[in-house]
């Protein structure tokens, strides 16, 4: 007998995978924001820092033949899907080397060979793409699971409505993972929704759900298990609602006027690495030498992605206009 | 060849049953091709295209969708990136505007914005144009504003072999291919080989040939157009009549080919005039054909108004068959 699916598994060498998920997430975007000050990356770059444990509960527990569709905020969905941390900053370099052959930047990355949809900067655009991955998926007789995520600035937009109600009506494998942070940028939730217990929304469509706390690590594991096993098995959606906190600025360009500093601060002595590494502490599940080990192979990690998007190449301004049709009468889908 | 069309022969046939059949045959060849819009399943379309096929294909292939443009034309975008052939219908283009984000900002910059990696195989067909006394949020004529999108096809099919043959082949296509077909012609009828198939989607074609003036045009307007040709074969001008068929790429060598014989110029879009497609085939003209004018460019738009309810006022609004000669003359300076 094989454990039930959705059963956490609380061994010591998945602890670490998923203290090192989000310490790599955290420490590569600290890195990004680096290397913007440096101008190595432009345009708009958005950090995942508090909400490692968002993506870092929810992605392990997909197949590898599952499909991902993720936001302009997805470094951290790439890193823990298994896009090379190479490419993924070649890209944001601009370079052909990068995971979108540099066309893309930080809000655009795409990989094919671990079925990532890319990052998409129009808030709930990505919905309706999600609900067609998996509309192919029923029509082909498969068993993906397709995990769409946004923020719930997005639950504001008319294509959230649209995806939720179209994937409950005609029966689509969709897993709705919404990154509750509760700005939209700089409005509040109070400020955009009358109703903000977002995952009551998915009732409206007859989706089952869950709210989870999203700076729980564990806790997220724990419900997208539940959520993944749900829609392999019903071929039906689920709407998973994961309460987190961005405790970096919207972008780079953020001032942040429009919270207070204490807030911030409140929501720090929740942040997922600090309080999952205090508790594998005092539960001795990990050893004092882990972290520093952890960290050690993290940063060489990230030296030789540094080192090989500076060495990367940028694409000939000839070749401009390539791939904006197909070059090939062949059409280069699955 | 003579024998072939012999042999299968002729059939009296609409355009929209020319479309119906082109669905048909795209359902039945290809398993991964299905037809999806409002009321597209039991009602039978808007315009009566799929009128039947519910039956023949089943609720899977031929899927009824809420009113949410927005959502099922990402649908397509999704189901075409994971391996489906969709078509979508969109009742009428100025309901597409209420998809233009999944258009415009997913499907046209997939390919580009990936590096090659994920492509968008898919055909949205929509209704366009005035005549049925629609008013002003049914009848406008916006496949020009589609054709300046770089990353996606935009055809305009005006006789039978086209409405029958341009899907397959839009559907072969690696991109994504929006099919603009004018309200006025779906009742249109004529004769059509019974074995007519796939036709190209890239070329345009004279219609009419002739030595004084190149009248361009497409869609709904062409048939005016070549009523305008008669009448002004009638004054002894022999206007050679282009449909472009395809508005995005446009076929530049066959318009030059056409001016470089007749000097002359007139275009014919049921588009407003300003920052129109015709200007966009004007001003080709301009830049690699300008030494061979003998006059200015002509154009024949619609008026600058919001399409009206009223038949005369629609018909005053949009280009007609008169006003065509009229330009014609004026460009040979008969006027």
């Amino acid at each position: 007998m094989t454990a039930p699916a959705d059963k956490p598994r609380l061994s010591r060498e998945h602890m670490l995978y998923l203290l090192k998920q989000m310490i790599r997430i955290r420490r590569f975007e600290d890195k990004c924001a680096e290397l913007y000050t440096q101008e190595k990356i432009r345009g708009f770059l958005h950090l995942y820092d508090g909400e490692e444990a968002v993506a870092v509960g929810v992605i392990p527990v997909l197949e590898k033949r599952d499909r991902i569709v993720a936001t302009y905020r997805e470094h951290g969905h790439a890193l823990v899907r298994g896009v090379p941390m190479t490419t993924v900053l070649a890209e944001m370099y601009g370079k052909q080397e990068g995971c979108s052959r540099g066309r893309g930047g930080s809000m655009h990355l795409f990989d094919r060979a671990t079925n990532f949809h890319g990052g998409n900067a129009i808030v709930g655009g990505s919905l309706p793409l999600a609900v067609g991955l998996a509309l192919a998926d029923h029509m082909q007789g498969g068993d993906l699971v397709i995990a769409c995520f946004f923020g719930e600035g997005a639950v504001a937009e008319g294509e959230f409505h649209e995806s939720l109600n179209l994937a409950a009506l005609w029966g689509l494998p969709v897993l709705f993972v919404c990154e509750n942070n509760l700005y939209a940028m700089g409005t509040a939730l109070a400020l955009s929704e009358s109703e903000t217990d977002i995952q009551r929304k998915a009732s409206c469509y007859r989706i089952a759900s869950e709210a989870v706390d999203g700076m729980d690590v564990v806790a997220v594991e724990a419900a997208a298990r539940r959520a993944v096993h749900a829609v392999r098995e019903s071929r039906k959606p689920y709407f998973l609602e994961c309460r987190t906190y961005r405790l970096r600025a919207h972008s780079m360009f953020d001032a942040q006027l429009y919270r207070d500093k204490a807030e911030i601060e409140a929501w720090r002595q929740k942040e997922p690495i600090v309080r999952f590494q205090g508790w594998l502490q005092s539960n001795h599940m990990i050893h004092p030498e882990d972290v520093p080990r952890i960290e050690a192979e993290i940063d060489a990690e990230i030296a030789e992605a540094v080192a090989f998007a500076e060495a990367g190449t940028w694409e000939p301004a000839e070749q401009l206009t390539r791939f904006t049709y197909a070059e090939s009468a062949v059409p280069a889908d699955r | 060849m003579q024998q072939e069309t012999v042999r299968s022969g002729m059939i009296e046939i609409s355009y929209r049953e020319a479309v119906r059949e082109a669905i048909r045959e795209a359902i039945k060849r290809d398993e991964r091709v299905f037809l999806m819009g409002e009321d597209v399943g039991r009602y039978g379309g808007c315009y009566a295209v799929s009128k039947g096929l519910l039956a023949e294909f089943g609720p899977e292939r031929i899927r009824d969708t809420p009113l949410s443009e927005s959502g099922f034309t990402g649908a397509g975008i999704g189901a075409a990136m994971a391996g489906m052939r969709p078509i979508v219908e969109l009742m009428t283009v100025n309901f597409s505007l209420l998809a233009l984000d999944q258009i415009v900002n997913t499907a046209a910059t997939v390919r580009h914005m990936s590096g090659n990696q994920f492509g968008v195989p898919l055909v949205i067909r929509m209704a366009t144009g005035a005549g049925r006394q629609l008013a002003a949020q049914h009848s406008h004529s916006l496949e020009g504003w589609y054709a300046h999108i770089p990353g996606i096809k935009v055809l305009a099919p005006a006789t039978l072999e086209d409405a029958r043959g341009m899907l397959w082949t839009a559907l072969q296509d690696p991109d994504p291919v929006l099919i603009f077909e004018n309200v006025m012609l779906y009742n249109m009828t004529g004769k059509l080989a019974a074995d007519a198939g796939p036709v190209d989607i890239d070329r345009a074609a004279v219609r009419r040939p002739g030595r004084d003036i190149s009248l361009i045009t497409y869609g709904g307007s062409l048939w005016k157009t070549l009523e305008a040709a008669t009448a002004l074969a009638a004054e002894s001008i022999e206007a050679e009549v282009i449909d472009l068929r395809s508005l995005r790429p446009l076929d530049d060598a066959s318009i030059m080919t056409s001016v470089a014989k007749t000097r002359r110029a007139v275009i014919v879009d049921e588009g407003w005039r300003s920052g129109s497609l015709a200007a966009e085939i004007a001003m080709r003209i301009v830049e690699q054909a300008f030494w061979a004018l003998d006059a200015p460019i002509g154009r024949v738009c619609s008026e600058e108004v919001p399409v009206p309810y009223p038949s005369h006022l629609e018909n005053a609004a949009i280009p007609q068959a008169p006003k065509i000669v009229a330009a014609a003359k004026a460009a040979l300076g008969r006027a």
